[in-house]
């Protein structure tokens, strides 16, 4: 039996799940209330540009955006399993595939602004 | 063993898609993997977010303005009761996953539970405030 | 003492008769201290002697009757009448083959348990002359919780990916791993990895933490498992990324 290749997908699964834990609920929030209406800071373009125009700010939403991804297709590649579907191979293309893309149009978005 | 014992045992098959039915704390399990369906779904309504961002001021309104609907709200609403459960259940766990010997002892799990929820708590603060 | 009248339904299998289960009920006067292996004593004695099912101590240190007590995973020396309302339903325990009545078949877990070598490899033979082996408090805290697994395979009727999955080594088997592992005196970790870094090894886990829950000698085997990836990850990005740092 060979020594599995997982341990590269579960590491992205755990940092991301600790950092999902930590920030998705209230960002989260912040997003409900701006969609009942209130004008959240976080929609204020000009503040909002200029924090994802700084390095660190860049850096902070690419960490959050990417692991996000990458925990939630590990997880849902083990959830598809559970509900019974045994096409592993094909579910673990198309979740990690979906995170890929989402990690490369961040990268693209983020060198643009 | 064997073959002086039973030729022939009775193997019970367990039901692939509904198994987790079976036990209250199996639905807590599947409830808690669903999570990440509302996860992988939020953070790609962020990168649209950042998608329109890069584009200009009318592009990011407009992706403001779809978020003021009825769908939106439900949306939101949604995903912020699955992710705090998600953050509750995997910061329950971490003293399972990640325990703290300090010389013959272990840190009791509560307190690094609370360490977590206290973090949980600061970090949202922060979030909150800024995002206001 | 008080007594009280349970309707024990227990699930009935003769392999040379039957060719499915069925349920059997019977009805036994229990005293509330007793525990759910009393009244299936009660009942082999003086009701229906064909009964099968596995016990030894009495005291929830053999490990031997492990079964599903109204559908969960229990020791039925530990499972006290009083906790339970008047209808008690056993079954043999989830996942694995029923050879007779309350009998299972555990050949594959006594396998995959041999599998992980659960003894002490020593990191190099020392003649007797050389002296024992030396271990602080701090050192044996360390693995002392997954001493204590009695191997009653509760973990393994609780587990829905054994279920799911037969070839998953398993809670017990991989937590067995992590003791010796964790042991000072120990250096066979390499030769365990062969078997538990594998994905039917502990890469089949999905952390439901069942096992742990119904482990009646709270070794928190889902623990351990969550450790054993921390470790094996730590293992994979060594050996791919630093392949010239020698473990
Ligand atoms: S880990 Fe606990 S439940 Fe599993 S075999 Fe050992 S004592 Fe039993
Ligand atoms: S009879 Fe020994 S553990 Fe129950």
């Amino acid at each position: 039996m060979a020594k599995s290749n997982k341990p590269i997908f579960w590491s992205l699964f755990a940092a991301g799940g600790t950092v999902t834990a930590f920030v998705t609920p209230a960002l989260a929030l912040v997003t409900l209330l701006a969609a009942f209406g209130a004008n959240m800071d976080m929609f204020n373009y000009d503040s909002i540009h200029a924090f994802a125009g700084w390095w660190l700010g860049k850096l902070i939403i690419f960490g959050i955006i990417s692991l996000s991804l990458w925990h939630a297709a590990h997880r849902l590649r083990v959830t598809v399993h559970d509900f019974g579907v045994r096409a592993d191979t094909v579910v673990a293309y198309t979740v990690y595939g979906l995170a890929g893309l989402g990690t490369l149009l961040t990268i693209v978005y983020l060198l643009r602004i | 063993m064997g073959e002086e014992m039973s030729s022939k045992p009775y193997v019970r098959e367990i039901p692939k898609t509904t198994w987790f039915l079976r036990q209250a704390r199996y639905k807590r399990y599947m409830a808690r993997e669903v999570t990440c369906i509302f996860i992988f779904a939020y953070t790609f309504l962020l990168i649209c977010g950042l998608g329109a961002l890069a584009s200009g001021p009318e592009a990011f309104s407009g992706f403001v303005e779809s978020l003021r609907s009825p769908l939106g709200v439900l949306f939101n609403l949604a995903v912020l009761i699955m992710t705090a459960y998600h953050s509750v259940s995997w910061f329950v766990v971490t003293p399972q996953a990640m325990p703290i010997q300090r010389g013959e002892e272990f840190v009791p799990g509560n307190i690094i539970v609370n360490a977590h929820y206290g973090a949980w708590a600061v970090v949202s603060l922060i979030i909150l405030i800024w995002g206001m | 003492m008080s007594e009280r009248q349970i309707q024990l339904e227990v699930l009935r299998y003769n392999p040379e008769t039957d060719s499915e289960p069925r349920f059997q009920t019977y009805s036994v006067p229990c005293l509330n201290e007793w525990v759910v292996l009393d009244a299936l004593n009660y009942v082999k004695e003086n009701l229906d002697t064909t009964v099968s099912y596995r016990w030894s101590c009495h005291m929830a240190v053999c490990g031997s009757c492990g079964m599903m007590i109204n559908g969960e995973p229990k020791l039925a020396c530990k499972a006290f009448i009083h906790e339970y309302g008047d209808q008690i339903r056993v079954e043999p325990m989830a996942h694995f083959p029923v050879e007779r009545d309350l009998v299972t078949v555990v050949d594959d877990f006594i396998a995959k348990f041999a599998s992980i070598k659960p003894y002490l490899i020593p990191k190099e033979e020392k003649p007797v002359s050389a002296g024992e082996y030396k271990q602080t408090p701090a050192e044996l805290l360390k693995f002392k919780q997954y001493t204590l697994c009695i191997n009653c395979m509760l973990c393994y009727a609780a587990c829905p990916q054994y279920g799911l999955v037969p070839q998953f080594l398993g809670p017990a088997a991989i937590s067995m791993a992590h003791r010796y592992n964790q042991d000072s005196r120990d250096g066979g970790r390499d030769q365990r990895q062969e078997v538990v870094a594998t994905n039917e090894g502990v890469w089949e886990c999905s952390f439901v933490g069942a096992c742990s829950e119904v482990c009646p000698k709270h070794v928190d085997p889902a623990g351990a498992l969550q450790q054993v990836k921390v470790a094996s990850t730590i293992d994979w990005y060594k050996e791919h990324l630093m392949p010239w740092v020698k473990k």
